[in-house]
């Protein structure tokens, strides 16, 4: 499903917020790369600048954010460069978001087929009559039970797990290239949670559209997601792909997101937690910003920011542990664990490999 | 480890049902026939979808509903109906609750101190300004806050530090049952844990008993020593809190466990979600609960006992 096609560019995104109480340096140097068909989870606390990130691509952040530098290269235009009328006509065509509360994010007073309907209108100039039935077929696609007598129910007469897929049916009757899905099932129940998880994947492949994913929720990251970059306090500190991240972390602060969620064969006495709460962004601490949390911090780590380093060619970390002059550490127990079964799990896949070799020598 | 044997049982709740709208033609039968026991020294977590009912359990205990009908015992006590303003007033201090909203469960218009030692107040339970302020004081460094935050307002804290807020007011008058409900479902994934492992040393220094209501089972299952699962205002099955995992019986119980996401992306690639089908529940058969294995409770009609005993059998092979 994936390939090697960047559809968005993110690179030395810095933005700030000018405040009464000063400026907030939401989020400073992020770059990431999106390809086409993958899906790319941002993780991090709230506060993080996961949202800021994703609604600089929309182009919908607040009036007191200043871009202080870098691009947003989506194809080949940057986004921080349209203007308004760009950006309405890339808005719900080529990228399109599907928001965390699906109480509040559905208009109360519009009945859902007209909802559905509209970005067609809209964006391809379509009749309402045939713009209808497109949205009819999308509520279809997304699941809704009875769709043909639901289409003129209010946003009221559903479900949560329901008005969940209405926006996501908004969100997709235009085939968008790129989706951003911020904390879409946060505000749902666990099943409910499975269900949209698996529609948005049977979705994706149907039409092969990119999902930028934000969660904070470790356990949906592990099941959705292709790679998976961490932010911490407005930065990216660490990313790779999905199986890096979870068996062969090298930032103690992925460390500690991982070992602080139970899994359910947590042990019942001893949860780690990461001790403190994240840094003031109105006055970012210099050096690495999660060093006052992190109990491997070392001297340089309040001096110095630390640098990306490449862990491998998909996998890179901003933690100066990873320096070759860095003292050797032993992560948490848990971790360490994860990472045995990842050296396993590329062990049989390396046997699987070296099999048909030897078939072929047989033959 | 709890004494199922001869522990003493705090809270005794059987046979509750809370109705709301009761005989009109939008009746709601949130809580029905409901029982369980909850031990001293015993964290109860209490789990279920939204409108399960779990969160109308927690009110009905602490006396926010008149329930409907049914029977509530703390520490041996009836109180339902508790009339006794004496008896009342105790019932009040010994049980307490945390909220699921930090940020609405704290009046913005008070200063810490004052959130904090609103029920030594009213309890008259301060002798003076200094007992007051001191009481405070060690209220909050209990809770891992800081002395200096008693005289700050709500808004300058974040969503954990206002937890632990909420937490030192539930303890401000020494009780010895707390209901949590979802008291870390607003919070951030880092600071979920911190709160957790808070709740539980409390609960050894204090000797607490928890009910523990939430949807997050991960975090269900790491607190609490025993687990009721709810479904549409029932019970559905209830045991202790590393089998009902491990081995689940009804099959609701094991389409909810097999829907939490793991944070082990192997194990999600190979995840079978199981549907559960709630129509076989409205079948209109008498159920109860039912002992299938030692404090493995089902609810079940008469003629599946069999089946789910013949479950428990399979599923104890597999133990062994």
């Amino acid at each position: 499903m994936q390939s090697t096609e960047k559809i968005l560019q993110v690179k030395d995104l810095t933005i700030n917020f000018n405040t009464y109480a000063g400026t907030v340096k939401a989020i400073r140097d992020v770059s990431f790369d999106l390809h086409k068909g993958e899906t790319l989870a941002i993780v991090g606390e709230s506060g993080s600048g996961k949202t800021v990130t994703t609604r600089s691509i929309m182009g919908l952040n607040a009036s007191n954010a200043k871009v202080v530098k870098g691009s947003l290269m989506f194809h080949d235009k940057d986004i921080l460069k349209m203007n308004d009328k760009e950006l309405q006509s890339m808005r719900g065509a080529e990228i399109a978001e599907i928001f965390q509360d699906p109480m509040t994010s559905l208009d109360p007073t519009m009945k859902i087929g007209r909802q559905i309907a509209e970005p067609l209108m809209i964006h391809k100039g379509m009749k309402r009559d045939k713009a209808m039935k497109q949205a009819l077929e999308m509520m279809k696609l997304v699941g809704i039970t009875d769709a043909e007598n639901r289409i003129n129910d209010y946003p009221h007469q559903f479900s949560g797990g329901m008005r969940q897929r209405i926006v996501i049916a908004i969100a997709l009757i235009n085939y968008p290239e790129i989706i951003i899905a911020d904390e879409p099932t946060t505000a749902l129940d666990v099943t409910i949670q499975a269900q949209i998880l698996r529609l948005m994947k049977e979705l994706q492949d149907k039409i092969s559209t990119s999902i930028i994913f934000i969660t904070h929720d470790l356990g949906v990251v592990a099941g959705m997601a292709d790679r998976v970059a961490v932010m911490y306090a407005g930065k990216i500190v660490e990313y790779g792909t999905v199986d890096e991240i979870f068996y062969d972390p090298k930032h103690p602060y992925t460390w500690g997101l991982l070992n602080s969620m139970p899994t359910l064969d947590t042990a019942d006495d001893s949860l780690p937690s990461i001790p403190g709460t994240p840094p003031d962004l109105l006055d970012p601490p210099t050096g690495d910003a999660f060093a006052p949390r992190n109990e491997y911090a070392m001297k340089i780590d309040t001096q110095q920011e630390p640098p990306f380093f490449k862990v491998s060619d998909t996998h890179y970390a901003a933690t100066w542990l990873l320096h070759p002059d860095a003292p050797a550490v032993t992560p948490p127990a848990q971790i360490v664990e994860r990472q045995k079964k990842y050296k396993k799990m590329q062990q049989a896949l390396a046997d699987e490999a070296k099999q048909p070799v030897k078939e072929e020598e047989e033959l | 480890m709890v004494d199922y044997e001869n522990g003493k049982k705090v809270l005794e709740v059987s046979h509750l049902k809370q109705y709301f709208n009761v005989g009109k033609s939008d009746e709601v039968r949130a809580v029905d026939d409901i029982s369980f026991d909850i031990y001293e020294g015993e964290t109860f977590g209490l789990v279920g979808e939204s409108g399960s009912g779990k969160t109308t359990i927690g009110r009905a205990i602490i006396h926010l509903y008149q329930p409907t009908s049914g029977s509530i015992k703390f520490n041996g006590e009836e109180i339902i109906g508790l009339k006794d303003r004496q008896k009342m007033q105790k019932f009040r201090r010994d049980m307490q609750m945390i909220f699921q909203d930090p940020y609405a469960s704290l009046n913005p218009r008070m200063k810490v101190k004052d959130i904090v030692a609103e029920g030594i107040d009213i309890n008259h339970l301060a002798k003076d300004d200094d007992d007051r302020s001191k009481r405070v004081e060690d209220l909050l460094e209990t809770v891992g806050l800081n002395k200096d935050h008693s005289s700050r307002y709500p808004h300058e804290f974040s969503g954990g530090q206002r937890q632990r807020i909420g937490i030192a007011r539930a303890l401000a008058l020494e009780p010895n049952f707390i209901i949590a409900d979802e008291p870390i479902s607003a919070l951030d994934v880092s600071i979920q844990a911190q709160v957790v492992n808070l709740l539980k040393d409390l609960q050894r220094e204090r000797k607490l008993t928890y009910l523990f209501i939430a949807h997050d089972l991960s975090m269900v299952k790491y607190i609490s020593d025993r687990i009721g699962v709810m479904h549409y205002g029932k019970m559905l099955e209830i045991a202790d809190a590393d089998e009902i995992y491990a081995h689940p019986l009804h099959d609701y119980t094991k389409s909810l466990i097999s829907a939490v996401p793991v944070p082990d992306p192997e194990y999600e690639r190979t995840r079978q979600q199981l549907d559960y089908d709630a129509k076989l529940e409205h079948d209109d058969k008498e159920r109860k609960m039912v002992e299938i294995s030692p404090r493995h409770w089902v609810r079940a009609s008469e003629d599946e006992i069999p089946m789910y005993q013949k479950r428990a059998q399979a599923e104890s092979l597999v133990k062994d």
